[in-house]
């Protein structure tokens, strides 16, 4: 399968890619590391006018750990993967990036493409929304920063803007006291996810005094799940009030129906990974 | 057309390139070098994988563009000096293959997950090697092929 052609650009600093994707608007698709792209436009789904890569710019890559993490828009699932400063600071990370697809697709995929795509399976979307991260982005405006639980909209749709670029994802170091899991239902070819769970737990004197759950894959777009939250948050964290709080997950939410699992089946998954997830995530809190 | 200068397995090259071309069709067509496979064109099977600046890719997901001055190694350039790779001898020995379509991508693959993990056991090779298909083997043969591998490389380094 070949792409539609195109005209190809490798601008070396965000401010020239800025600048491409303005004069070119509509017709310009942003290249990152393309394993979302790529194969879209091998399908022709996808068949930009212009592409812009942007893989030279160096200022887009790389991950900063202090108190707060700040990790780079371009950079790959693997580098996130294997950094030890990001796997003390927020584990829950390289645990959920280590299910996403496999050793070469996490090669080349990155973070800041996968959030912009806003694939209704992708995991991060709802690790994002769990750790209440903000997502920066650049544009003929300047910068702005984007609160996750505002970013994503609809099915591959999200809050940027014509002309944005996203510059890098920031969110707090996980501290005593706090836990965070995803759990994940992956379709066994794709390693898509047909239902994820992200669940973070804060634990003060015994008892859970904050509460964020995530789930993606199963509806048009990862959503926050305020019915478990409210429901976890007061109690001790128990197995039984973990069970009873997740039974609340998924509602109010539109399921997505298909082959591989119907809309009953990921509404009831949504509830089983949940618990799980939230069962490590106070485990971890503890 | 781009220019784009790559090295591949060693060797330096030049090439007029459409933006569009998908490296797993330079390196068959352009370089006739056909021991990369195209499987699924999906990016789930692995067949095309390659390592572009010593990362394992599936080649059928990156443009050739992108690869300007990289350095490549395909199944091609895993012999040295006319010894096989410790991984395709594994592959011979443990008869790690039956059609052999899959088996190109399998050890490059393969070949980066023993980089990052000398000593895998056989659920890190399984894991590892989650984005490579094969359709004859079940796998058996092909984990016990990547453990000789890794034997036989620690076994190497420690006779240095």
């Amino acid at each position: 399968m070949i792409p539609a052609p195109f005209d190809y650009y490798a601008p070396n600093s965000l401010a020239e890619a800025l600048t491409l994707l303005q004069q070119h608007g509509d017709d310009a698709k942003i290249l990152a590391g393309g394993h979302s792209l790529l194969p879209a436009m091998k399908l022709r789904l996808a068949s930009p006018a212009i592409l812009i890569d942007i893989n030279k710019i160096s200022e887009l890559r790389g991950i900063k750990v202090n108190g707060t993490v700040e990790i780079g828009a371009l950079t790959t699932w693997s580098a996130i993967e294997q950094d030890a400063a990001l796997a003390k600071a927020c584990p829950v990370m390289a645990e959920a990036v280590s299910l996403i697809g496999d050793i070469q697709v996490r090669n080349r995929g990155t973070i800041g493409g996968s959030l912009a795509h806003a694939d209704p399976a992708a995991d991060m979307p709802a690790v994002v929304l769990a750790l209440d991260a903000h997502i920066h982005v650049e544009g003929p405006n300047g910068p702005r920063t984007i609160a996750a639980t505002d970013f994503f909209t609809d099915m591959l749709s999200t809050a940027l803007e014509p002309g944005e670029i996203i510059t890098s994802i920031t969110f707090n170091s996980l501290g005593p006291g706090e836990g965070a899991a995803y759990a994940k239902f992956p379709h066994p070819a794709s390693r898509y996810a047909i239902v994820g769970a992200a669940a973070y737990v804060k634990m003060e004197n015994g008892q859970v005094t904050a509460c964020r759950v995530a789930i993606t894959g199963a509806g048009p777009k990862a959503e926050r799940q305020p019915a478990v939250e409210q429901a976890l948050i007061g109690t001790d964290g128990n197995a039984d009030a973990i069970a009873a709080a997740a039974a609340h997950a998924g509602e109010g939410m539109d399921m997505l129906g298909d082959i591989h699992a119907s809309e009953e089946y990921r509404r009831a998954m949504c509830k089983v990974y949940t618990k799980r997830a939230l069962l490590k995530a106070v485990e971890r809190a503890r | 057309m781009t220019t784009i200068t790559v090295t591949v397995n060693g060797v330096r090259y030049t090439s007029e390139v459409e933006p569009r071309l998908l490296l797993v069709h330079y390196l068959r067509e352009h370089l006739n070098l056909t021991g990369t496979h195209i499987g699924c064109d999906t990016s789930q099977c692995g067949a095309c994988v390659v390592h572009v600046n010593g990362v394992s890719v599936k080649s059928c997901t990156m443009l050739a563009v992108q690869c300007d001055g990289a350095e490549i190694t395909t199944i091609e350039g895993l012999a040295q000096d006319g010894q096989l790779h410790p991984l395709q001898e594994g592959f011979w020995e443990k008869h790690g293959l039956q059609c052999g379509f899959c088996t190109p991508g399998m050890i490059m693959a393969a070949a980066d997950l023993l980089k990052r993990n000398p000593n895998p056991s056989e659920e890190e090779i399984r894991h590892g090697l989650e984005g490579n298909l094969c359709r004859c083997t079940g796998y058996e043969n092909i984990v016990r092929a990547v453990r000789y591998a890794a034997e036989k490389m620690a076994a190497m380094q420690a006779a240095d």
